[in-house]
């Protein structure tokens, strides 16, 4: 009977679902969770679409780390930053000097928001959100109608931009491409995004990089590659994130984009497993909520002593731009294909086949993203055992 | 007839209106929701959704 039990690092979405996969298959050995946040319950993709929900920072916790823990049957331990991981000793080093032994270890430490390349005196002041705290100071600066730049023309990006419309704030979006969401999204669908997010009020400053911020009596300056120059009350930057390594690589893991594992979830060294935005599984890095819930899953038998491999079915995103409903999946890496777009009249039907004609990937628009379901059944798994 | 909300992006399933769009009558029970069905919204499974109303 191990005596330190299960620790697991985050209380994000994969540290949480992890540790409530691992309770259904084992409801007795030790299990402690460390963050560095106060350990409320939330889930992140709520964060892009709470105005149009009529949700406020505080309603999004639904529980908090005393209602998690007694839940969990666990110990949460809440505003610990972790400093240091001892893979000799089998024991977590937290900054307020507490020494945690562990049997088995998840790293559950997410991913953070990649820094934009700006010059000028304003990168301090510009939001980023990646979490409920992020989310909380950044709608502190919204109570009333202000102007907002976002820049990012990603996923994130256009959900905050269709968002913050509903919200009824003024809002610009910035991006070096000529089209929103181009890595996803055929030119056609693309287009329309940007037409039906332009009919609602969005402003679209796209095509030229945004190079210098300024501040200057609260008011932000924008300065583009292009000369161009532009104004605002509030900045929120979502160009991207970047998994969280530091830990991994101080404790002699192996890390590439994200903290390499196999496809039990352990990493480089026995016993120390990790999952979510940190993770790398088998060389898939998948910051979403989908891949999240499947490895946890998988995570909770193995922790649990029945050694569960992750399967990744192929799993569409939903772009939460009510705008302009979107659902889009991503072809397996390394799979090539053709776009052929079929418009139904009430949406497009993209679809991506491989020169054998088989379907790879998709992007629905409109009322065709009710054909999920049916086209996900066609769709090669990512990760099969 | 009850309520059965995604614990991740807050997608509601009313077992009076069910989804037929994905083939689901109205007035189907969560019970008899196929154990395949995932959030039309998210895309989450089945057991990630909480009762959150019953009447």
């Amino acid at each position: 009977m191990p005596k330190h039990g299960v620790v697991i690092i985050g209380t994000g979405l994969a540290g949480y679902t992890t540790a409530k996969e691992f309770r259904k298959n084992d409801p007795e050995t030790p299990l402690t969770l460390i963050t560095d946040s106060d350990g409320a319950f939330y889930s992140k993709p709520m964060l892009s679409n709470a105005y149009g929900t009529n949700k406020l920072p505080t309603q999004l916790a639904t529980q908090n780390a005393e209602q998690m823990a007694d839940t969990l049957k666990a110990k949460v331990l809440t505003h610990r930053h972790v400093m240091e991981i001892d893979l000799n000793d089998s024991v977590v080093l937290t900054q307020s000097g507490d020494n945690i032994l562990f049997d088995r270890l998840v790293l559950a430490i997410g991913a953070s928001p990649i820094v934009p390349p700006l010059e000028g005196n304003a990168l301090e002041r510009i939001h980023q959100v990646n979490s409920l705290a992020d989310y909380a100071r950044f709608r502190g600066d919204l109570a009333e109608p202000r102007k907002v730049a976002i820049i990012g023309a990603g996923l994130i990006g256009c959900e905050f931009a269709n968002d913050l419309r509903r919200g009824g704030h003024e809002v610009s979006v910035f991006g070096p491409d000529a089209l929103p969401l181009s890595n996803l999204l055929p030119a056609q669908a693309a287009s329309e995004l940007k037409t039906e997010l332009g009919g609602i009020g969005v402003d679209w400053q796209l095509g030229s990089a945004v190079k210098t911020v300024n501040l200057n009596d609260e008011q932000f300056e924008l300065i583009l590659a292009n000369g161009q120059s532009h104004q605002a009350d509030v900045m929120l930057s979502a160009i991207g994130l970047r998994a969280n390594l530091q830990l991994a690589k101080q404790a002699g893991l192996s890390t590439a984009r994200g903290i390499v594992t196999d496809r039990f979830l352990q990493t480089s060294s026995p016993n120390v497993y990790a999952l979510g935005d940190c993770a790398e599984v088998e060389g898939l890095f998948l910051p979403f909520v989908l891949p999240i819930m499947s490895a946890a899953r998988a995570l909770g038998k193995t922790l649990a002593g029945e050694k569960t491999s992750v399967q990744y079915p192929a799993m569409p995103v939903v772009i939460k731009t009510p705008a302009y409903p979107l659902v889009v999946s991503s072809p397996p890496a390394g799979a090539e294909g053709n776009w052929q777009i079929e418009e139904t009249g009430t949406g497009l039907r993209c679809l991506l086949k491989n020169g054998l004609g088989q379907l790879v990937g998709f992007a629905l628009t409109q009322d065709c993203v009710k054909e999920r379901q049916a086209l996900v059944k066609e769709l090669p798994p990512l990760l099969n055992t | 007839m009850r309520k059965w909300q995604c614990t991740i992006c807050g997608y509601i399933y009313d077992e009076q209106l069910g989804q037929p769009d994905h083939g689901i009558p109205p007035g189907t029970a969560w019970e008899d929701v196929p154990e395949d069905f995932s959030c039309p919204d998210c895309g989450v499974s089945k057991e990630d959704f909480e009762m959150i109303e019953a009447s």
